[in-house]
């Protein structure tokens, strides 16, 4: 009798703390509310913008209505988008962030390939300076450049957004390079033999062998690029100037643009409304990223800064 | 039928050919290799170079807009530089809060990162969907994104601050802590938002781990909380280096940083200008070059503890 009673406790114990710590519900337990409680608060300022954008001004008053709007208003994002100029200032920011960086994609890849794929003297110094034009805060060299634009008379236009992305002095463009050298690196010196042995020039090899096998690169880098170029405001507020806006610009001038576009005397931006706004510009990062999660994440990996 | 196009030879190209068959191997190669990133070159040159030195010029300038033709520099030595440190309160306070605070960020958003990284690194199911979720923040943290959720009051958790814990802590803690943890807790979530790439970076160290030096602690008599000491914190030190790195450029140059917009408030200030700011942005990236080097130094692999680990690396051939 005794002994099948301590059975039954051994049983009990086994099941809610397994054999080794890794298995047994109560360590499932803990890790799933880890999870989930840490998963809430990174998903928070987010289902609170979700939740705000769909309150009317009278939920906004109204202290009984605290985390859910009393019904979808979707008047907020019908302002939003017509403050925000959706349409026109949505093709105007693609073009202001997928030219450079499709070009810086380009670029790195090439100076990657340079690296990674030839000895030559002084190459540890220029890799080093590479490394180092990242910690290099823009602030420093911004207003040198603001200048040289000016004189070259390319400020306030496209290109002095795209000319720093076509050599290689982008946003983040070390990091590109990065991504790419080790992807180059990685590739047998043996194929390189071998389409030299058919014939092959060292630009025939580049486009022939080494493109079509780092094109998964040319995506994370690309992907990348394109959200970071799309989340700058400070260097396009300053190079545009009033050549140009995207829709990041926009939002952060948004009182002062709904003033203008609604009018000021009756209605006013109120939280609701700037939530829902952000949320529109946010809107196609966030599809882009569920729709091609695994290559974002997988391209810190590759950038090897992983340490190999 | 098409005809195939005969090209005829350039007498440039030739002239290249020519030369380059005159040329060993070896100086062959490094002028391809010279060929491909001289397109950096040119960039980091009249880019990154030449604009570096030149915004040094101007810090020792001081610098007037004349309308429509430029600019015109007026030598002032490093007046702009004593004024910086003597007379610019606003700056010098946000450096001070600045520092501080990354004294204390970089090491809180470090062991954040590496505990999340380590739940993720379990078996479980929905792997990929949290481990999604805990990278989502880095494609949509931009300045006006985080400054419309600051304004709202979305960046604490309410249940912290209305839990009057915070006033607890202040009234146990002298001054000079107090203010950056209160900021601690109250940015907590942007702290999280922006560890999404160091969490991947430490996921990808922890996957690299040999399961078996585990084992062999493990017969060793090492329980988990030991091997965690000895063998997984020691391994990780390479992207601790790197994770730290990352940290401080990317919170240095978030385009909210106090000390970045005071760096643009100066520079269209007609009483400050050009000269100054570029002053303000060459001592800020003295002190970032500083902090990045000091913590390097602190994390970088002692010789002693990285020996233990090349030795197991060693057994597990």
């Amino acid at each position: 009798m005794s002994t099948i009673k301590l059975h039954n406790k051994k049983n009990w114990k086994r099941i809610l703390f397994g054999m080794k710590l890794t298995d047994g519900i109560a360590y499932k337990f803990v890790l799933y509310a880890l999870l989930i409680v840490i998963g809430f608060v990174y998903l928070y300022p987010l289902l609170h913008m979700l939740t705000y954008s769909f309150k009317s001004l009278q939920d906004l008053l109204d202290p009984t209505i605290n985390v859910l709007p009393s019904s979808f208003y979707l008047d907020n994002y019908i302002n939003a988008f017509q403050v925000l100029e959706y349409g026109p200032l949505l093709v105007e920011t693609l073009i202001v962030t997928l030219v450079p960086a499709i070009l810086q994609t380009l670029v790195a890849s090439l100076i990657g390939y340079g690296f990674a794929r030839f000895q030559f003297p002084l190459k540890k110094v220029w890799f080093a300076l590479l490394l180092a034009t990242y910690m290099i805060p823009p602030q420093v060299t911004m207003i040198p450049r603001y200048v040289l634009f000016f004189n070259l008379g390319i400020l306030e236009t496209v290109f002095s957004i795209i000319i720093p992305a076509t050599f290689g002095q982008g946003i983040a463009s070390a990091i590109f390079v990065l991504i790419f050298y080790q992807f180059y690196v990685m590739i047998p010196k043996s194929l390189d033999e071998a389409a030299q042995i058919d014939g092959a020039t060292r630009w025939m090899i580049y486009t022939k062998v080494a493109i079509p096998l780092s094109l998964p690169s040319y995506l994370t880098a690309f992907l990348f690029s394109f959200v970071w170029y799309w989340n700058e405001t400070y260097i396009m507020r300053l190079f545009l100037g009033n050549g140009g806006e995207t829709l990041l610009i926009r939002l952060n001038n948004f009182v002062s643009a709904y003033n203008a576009i609604l009018g000021a005397g009756n209605d006013y931006a109120n939280e609701a409304i700037r939530m829902a706004a952000t949320l529109l510009i946010i809107a196609p990062l966030i599809v882009s990223y569920f729709i091609l999660q695994r290559l974002f994440i997988e391209g810190i990996d590759r950038s090897g800064i992983t340490g190999e | 039928m098409k005809t195939p196009i005969i090209k005829k030879p350039n007498p440039i190209h030739i002239f290249f050919v020519k030369k380059m068959n005159l040329l060993t191997n070896k100086q062959r190669e490094s002028l391809t290799g010279y060929a491909f990133i001289s397109i950096w070159i040119v960039g980091f040159l009249f880019l990154t170079m030449i604009p570096l030195i030149e915004s040094f010029i101007y810090s020792l300038n001081r610098i007037t807009i004349v309308g429509g033709e430029g600019i015109r520099l007026t030598m002032v030595g490093f007046a702009n530089y004593i004024n910086l440190f003597t007379t610019d309160l606003t700056f010098l306070s946000r450096l001070q809060d600045f520092v501080l605070e990354m004294i204390l960020f970089v090491p809180v958003m470090n062991i954040l990162a590496i505990m999340i990284a380590i739940l993720l690194n379990r078996q479980f199911k929905f792997r990929g969907f949290f481990r999604a979720i805990f990278f989502l923040p880095v494609i949509i943290t931009s300045g006006p994104v985080i400054a419309e959720l600051l304004r709202q009051g979305a960046g604490t958790i309410p249940s912290i601050a209305e839990s009057g814990f915070l006033d607890v802590l202040s009234d146990l803690l002298p001054d000079f802590l107090n203010a950056p943890l209160q900021s601690l807790f109250s940015q907590i979530i942007f702290m999280l938002w922006f560890s999404g790439v160091q969490v991947v970076l430490y996921l990808a160290g922890l996957q690299k781990l040999d399961q078996s030096m585990y084992e062999a602690a493990q017969i060793d008599g090492a329980n988990v909380w030991e091997s965690f000491w000895k063998i997984t914190l020691p391994s990780l030190r390479p992207m601790i280096v790197v994770s730290s790195i990352y940290t401080i450029v990317t919170l240095a140059t978030f385009a909210n940083n106090p000390i970045i917009l005071w760096i643009s408030t100066v520079m269209f200030n007609p009483n400050f200008g050009y000269g100054y700011a570029a002053a303000l942005a060459w001592v800020y990236f003295l002190v970032i070059a500083l902090m990045l080097l000091i913590a390097t130094r602190l994390i970088s692999p002692k010789e002693k503890t990285y020996r233990v680990v090349k030795e197991l690396e060693k057994y597990k051939r």
